[in-house]
């Protein structure tokens, strides 16, 4: 195994006064996947969060490259995509512009655009404003971010929220392209995404 | 870096010409709430010349601050300042590109309405100029200061009525300011000094406001 990427040691996270977990310790080398298991508050979003630098760990630390990730936080959201939740789409943009509006504040080239909106069959939909969407659509015009914009690390929350099996398909093609390219995926997920072995982290309510 | 500053001002302003009238509220409000004044005091030249510039210059304040609840809730609320939170832009110039565009569509259409709405006041010709200058200088501090308070705000269910409660007194330098330098050019006393502050408190503003801003944002990110 090469060097960890990314790796966590004895990370606890607090939030409102309450204890959310402690003692969370990982490393995931390059083309590694992490899943992120565990019931409804088990802290699976707020883990995704702390890898993403908005919330400072209650305990431990996190690394990159052996180099601590808060020590440089502008560094740090540079290098990582965060699918959460929410699409992050505004309705009244069209497929297209959302899309290109999140490839110029990733302050990437656009040159992938079409591609990553080919990678989920968003094509025909580039010139319909997004709010004429259905949810599905919505999840992978989401996704399509992840391929607009090369960045190593990707955190998906539920990524898999109301695709259908075809794009479920196509998502975890894109999981596997980019683990090949080198790059890193913490997924928390209920389903089996069918991921080549990947690390499983259980989290305990 | 200037892309993406220059995307986050090209995508709100989209977004407020595609809500149409929704996003010329402030201006509608403004025009109207001024418009019932003659018909409440009466028409009377002399009074109304008496009140106008206070009047304009408090419903400028009103209709920036009514707007301004918006300014980062819907991008709270879809998950938008997630994605303006990992980009490549610090969130202190995210800030200022939301509040720029925010005053394209709220303070400088005020501006451009404002000499109009003078004459409907019966001020004076020779104040249409200055109450013109002064919103121009003003209204770009009301949006910087509110940008606090909305930053703050995000999360709060109503939480207009406590936007108000946070801003509207942060607002008094520049009411004051404001008033009194167009009332000294229209007296002949000259304003000059007054318009000096008023450019002070705006760069004050752009200097400080975003980092203020930026902390709330981070805080709500989290």
């Amino acid at each position: 195994m090469s060097d960890p990427l990314l790796s966590a040691d004895g990370l606890a996270c607090v939030r409102g006064g309450r204890l959310v977990f402690e003692g969370l310790s990982f490393a995931l080398a390059p083309g590694e996947a992490l899943l992120l298991r565990g019931p409804n508050g088990a802290g699976k979003s707020s883990l995704l969060r702390l890898l993403a630098g908005f919330l400072a760990p209650g305990a431990g630390a996190l690394w990159w490259h052996g180099r601590p990730v808060l020590a440089d936080a502008a560094e740090h959201r540079a290098r990582l995509h965060l699918i959460g939740h929410s699409n992050a789409i505004k309705g009244a943009l069209t497929v297209r512009e959302n899309l290109r509006f999140a490839v110029a504040i990733a302050g990437a080239p656009a040159t992938l655009l079409e591609r990553a909106l080919a990678g989920f069959e968003l094509t025909a939909l580039g010139d319909v404003p997004a709010a004429y969407l259905s949810a599905g659509q919505q999840r992978r015009l989401a996704l399509a971010r992840l391929l607009a914009a090369s960045r190593p690390l990707w955190l998906l929350d539920e990524p898999d929220a109301g695709l259908d099996a075809a794009n479920r398909a196509h998502l975890t093609r894109a999981v596997a392209a980019h683990r090949a390219a080198g790059g890193i995926a913490v997924i928390a997920t209920h389903r089996d995404l069918g991921l080549a072995a990947p690390q499983v982290l259980e989290l305990a309510a | 870096m200037s892309a993406a500053f220059a995307a986050i001002v090209r995508r709100d302003l989209r977004l407020g010409l595609r809500r149409g009238a929704g996003s010329l509220q402030p201006l509608l409000f403004f025009v109207i709430a001024l418009a019932l004044f003659p018909l409440g005091v009466g028409p009377a030249a002399e009074v109304l010349e008496r009140i106008g510039v206070g009047v304009i210059w408090v419903l400028a304040l009103l209709a920036v601050m009514l707007s301004l609840d918006r300014l980062y809730q819907g991008d709270a609320e879809d998950g938008s300042l997630d994605l303006l939170g990992l980009g490549a832009l610090p969130l202190e110039l995210v800030a200022l590109a939301k509040c720029a565009a925010h005053w394209l569509t709220s303070g400088f259409l005020l501006v451009l309405v404002s000499p109009l709405l003078a004459i409907l006041m019966q001020l004076p010709p020779e104040a249409l100029g200055p109450i013109a200058l002064a919103l121009l200088l003003g209204t770009p501090t009301l949006i910087l200061i509110g940008s606090i308070g909305a930053a703050l705000m995000i999360g709060a269910r109503r939480g207009s009525a406590l936007l108000a409660l946070l801003v509207l007194p942060l607002y008094v330098p520049v009411l004051i300011f404001g008033v009194s330098a167009v009332e000294g050019e229209v007296m002949g006393l000259g304003g000059r000094a007054q318009f000096l502050i008023l450019g002070a408190m705006l760069l004050a503003a752009l200097a400080l406001a975003p980092f203020a801003t930026a902390a709330a944002l981070r805080l709500a990110l989290e």
